[in-house]
């Protein structure tokens, strides 16, 4: 519980912070962009997590290990993306999300 | 009481025989696949000795009369009560007698084959479909029921087809395998038909009950009928037409004669001497039931086969082929069987035809197995198949000499060869049923004897022309059967067959009858007479009387023009009124409606893949839009 600040502005912070990692992730061309908008959305929801375990459970800490392991696992997931990165940008020579279309019919 | 059981090996030995070629004949050298094959059908043969002794000597006969024994029974379907389909094998004197038929002229074939097919390519497969056809003759003739005689017709028919094909690298082989393979099946067509009415209103297939029984289980199909006729004679008209089929009568005769352009050794085995008679071996089967529930379709019998038997004699005196003669040959006394069935009664004496019947597949098979295999032997000397190119051959092959007089003089009928008993017993049986019957097959024992008798001297003796190799005996492999069937030929007509072979199981004494012996001798003596004359000097004396007789030699030539009216009524009424409107509503109703379908499903899918566009942006968009959507649904709608 923070004093002075209602459960409604952070949750106004995180749903905002949400939609502009979506808005990011469908717009951005450049690859590195779309992993940075990734990176947005999961912590909006790590804001979430935070934030509803210090609201409605004080006493207990499952929401700030679940945060901790979303963080973990964005970490390791830009590790590999960025590895990935670096091989397309050897094979294409860009890291436009256009070029990767090798997956159509 | 002895266990017939062991008597399943009889046919299931040349199966193995059959797998183990088939399977591991290419490792193995050819003579070494010969030699597989022929032990596994001596084996064979020893056991239907074994049990045609048992049979016939030592407990067969119980009170005087033949038993039916059913040595070995067991389901091998069972799609409702009443319609089970069981294996077996079933013991009563025509089929121990055909047991011993068929596996000794089989054997016969596969020692006489080591030496006429040594060196060809596909050594080992001609054995392994060899030992197929063994067992499934054999499978035929043992049958229970009359689904098995007809899985066994139609396994004969398959490996004829395979074995007419062996050179199927010859056109002529590969049209006449195909012929043979349609015609036969499309008489099977009717024998097929047949065992389904006769079992639709009896609800069984066994033998045992079709034909010992005292016909209360026909009374259904005597007062069902269509289109005036009742239905079991439908069924026994329809199971005569696949007997016709494979027996190669009239008018399904003509797929046999185009057989022998298949190996010799198969001609002998198959289209002379087993295969052929499986139909006579079906009608006497189901003698029972043609005599006594519908006699007019023994009458259809008597007349198809003294009519096949007339045409065939005649043909044969025309042609120039030596296979080919003894091909009709094979048909005019494959006739002989068949008319001496259908003037045959029931019970003692009045079953004379049956006995004869049987008698005369007995010495025919062995006698024609007897003289295609000395064709082959000759073929094999000199190369040729063509009676105009041969000639003065008794100096060269002496044995082939010494066992064609014996096999001419068994088949003219001249005492005592076997020969003549069996054709007496078969004119014998005609004369008291039908004069008609009886005056055209004493005319076709002349002709038998005329064109036996011409072949022999256009071979043996008459004109010497030039060979490039100078021909030679054939080796002992060949020779051995030869001299075998000689002597059987020679012998097996005092075979008292009266006394094993009838129609109720009882024994009963045949007498020679002076009145028939006498002239029907005398008529074979003039056929010879007549060829002896003709062909035994080099002479232009067939020439003339053939262009003499004008308009009717060519008609016989051409064998009567019967292949020319089945091409007409096959190509021009049945392929243009019927096959080609199938064709075309095939081709363009259900197929199109087919093709319509996929034109429409691979249209759509063109303009659906585009879809699936791998752009990921694109697959995100649709995601995340279909998450809100379901979002506002659960918010708005689902409360």
């Amino acid at each position: 519980m923070i004093q002075g600040i209602p459960i409604q502005c952070f949750l106004i912070v995180s749903t905002i912070m949400f939609f502009i990692g979506i808005c990011g992730f469908i717009i951005r061309h450049n690859l590195i962009t779309i992993l940075m908008s990734v990176e947005l959305i999961l912590n909006s929801v790590n804001i979430n997590f935070l934030v509803f375990n210090k609201y409605l459970f004080p006493h207990q800490l499952q929401g700030h290990f679940f945060a901790m392991i979303v963080v973990a696992i964005a970490a390791s997931e830009a590790a590999v993306a960025i590895a990935l990165f670096i091989n397309m940008y050897r094979k294409f020579n860009n890291i436009e999300v256009e070029n990767i279309n090798e997956m159509k019919y | 009481m002895i266990d017939y059981t062991y008597t399943v090996w009889i046919p299931l030995i040349p199966l193995f025989m059959f797998l183990i070629l088939g399977l591991l004949g290419m490792k193995m050298k050819g003579s070494l696949a010969g030699i597989i094959g022929s032990s596994g059908l001596f084996i064979t043969t020893v056991l239907s000795y074994i049990t045609a002794y048992l049979y016939f000597f030592k407990t067969g006969e119980v009170d005087g009369t033949y038993q039916t024994i059913t040595a070995f029974n067991t389901e091998w379907l069972n799609f409702t009560d009443t319609l089970r389909i069981h294996m077996g094998v079933m013991l009563d004197p025509i089929s121990v007698m055909m047991l011993v038929v068929v596996s000794t002229v089989s054997l016969m074939i596969h020692i006489y084959s080591l030496g006429y097919m040594k060196g060809e390519k596909g050594f080992q497969r001609f054995y392994a479909f060899l030992s197929f056809f063994t067992f499934s003759m054999l499978g035929l003739v043992i049958a229970t029921n009359i689904f098995q005689m007809y899985i066994g017709f139609e396994l004969v028919g398959i490996s004829s087809y395979i074995l007419i094909g062996f050179y199927y690298e010859k056109p002529p082989a590969v049209a006449a395998s195909k012929k043979a393979f349609i015609v036969t099946r499309f008489a099977d067509l009717g024998f097929l038909i047949g065992i389904l009415i006769i079992s639709f209103y009896t609800k069984t297939f066994d033998f045992d009950k079709l034909i010992s029984s005292d016909g209360s289980i026909f009374s259904g199909m005597n007062t069902a009928s269509f289109m005036g006729v009742s239905a079991i004679t439908w069924a026994l008209l329809l199971i005569f037409m696949g007997c016709a089929g494979k027996s190669a009568m009239f008018p399904f005769h003509i797929w046999l004669p185009d057989a022998m352009e298949g190996p010799t050794p198969v001609s002998a085995l198959i289209h002379a001497a087993t295969m052929v008679v499986a139909g006579v071996y079906l009608v006497a089967r189901m003698f029972i039931v043609f005599h006594f529930q519908v006699p007019g379709a023994l009458i259809v019998v008597a007349y198809i086969g003294a009519f096949t038997s007339l045409i065939a004699a005649i043909v044969a005196c025309t042609q120039f082929d030596i296979k080919r003669i003894l091909a009709y040959s094979t048909l005019s006394q494959i006739g002989y069987m068949m008319l001496a069935l259908g003037v045959s009664g029931y019970g003692g004496e009045e079953g004379v035809g049956y006995m004869a019947s049987m008698f005369h597949l007995f010495t025919h098979a062995m006698f024609k197995a007897l003289l295609f295999l000395i064709a082959g032997s000759v073929i094999h000397a000199v190369h040729t198949n063509d009676l105009r190119e041969m000639g003065n051959l008794r100096k060269y092959m002496p044995v082939t000499f010494i066992t064609f007089v014996v096999a001419l003089l068994a088949i003219s009928g001249i005492p005592p060869f076997s020969g003549f008993w069996s054709k007496d017993e078969i004119l014998a049986a005609a004369l008291e049923h039908n004069k008609l019957i009886f005056y055209s097959s004493v005319f076709v024992a002349g002709l038998t004897a005329f064109y036996m008798s011409r072949l022999f001297f256009s071979v043996f003796f008459g004109k010497k022309p030039h060979y490039e190799h100078k021909p030679q005996e054939s080796p002992l492999t060949m020779t051995i059967p030869l001299m075998f069937l000689a002597a059987v030929s020679i012998f097996a007509g005092f075979i008292p067959f009266s006394r094993f072979v009838t129609t109720d199981g009882k024994a009963f004494e045949t007498t020679l009858n002076y009145m028939i012996a006498v002239p029907s001798v005398l008529i074979a003596l003039i056929g010879i007479g007549i060829a002896y004359f003709l062909y035994f000097k080099e002479s232009n004396v067939p020439d003339k009387i053939s262009s003499s007789l004008g308009i009717f030699y060519k008609t016989a030539l051409n064998k009567f023009y019967f292949d020319e009216m089945w091409l007409f009524v096959t190509k021009k009424i049945i392929f243009n009124l019927i096959s080609n409107p199938i064709a075309w509503f095939d081709r363009h109703i259900v197929d199109g409606a087919m093709n319509g379908v996929a034109w429409v499903i691979e249209k759509s899918s063109y303009k659906i893949k585009g879809l699936q566009s791998g752009q990921l942006q694109q697959y995100a968009f649709v995601f995340i839009s279909g998450s809100v959507i379901l979002v506002l649904c659960f918010i708005y709608w689902l409360n």
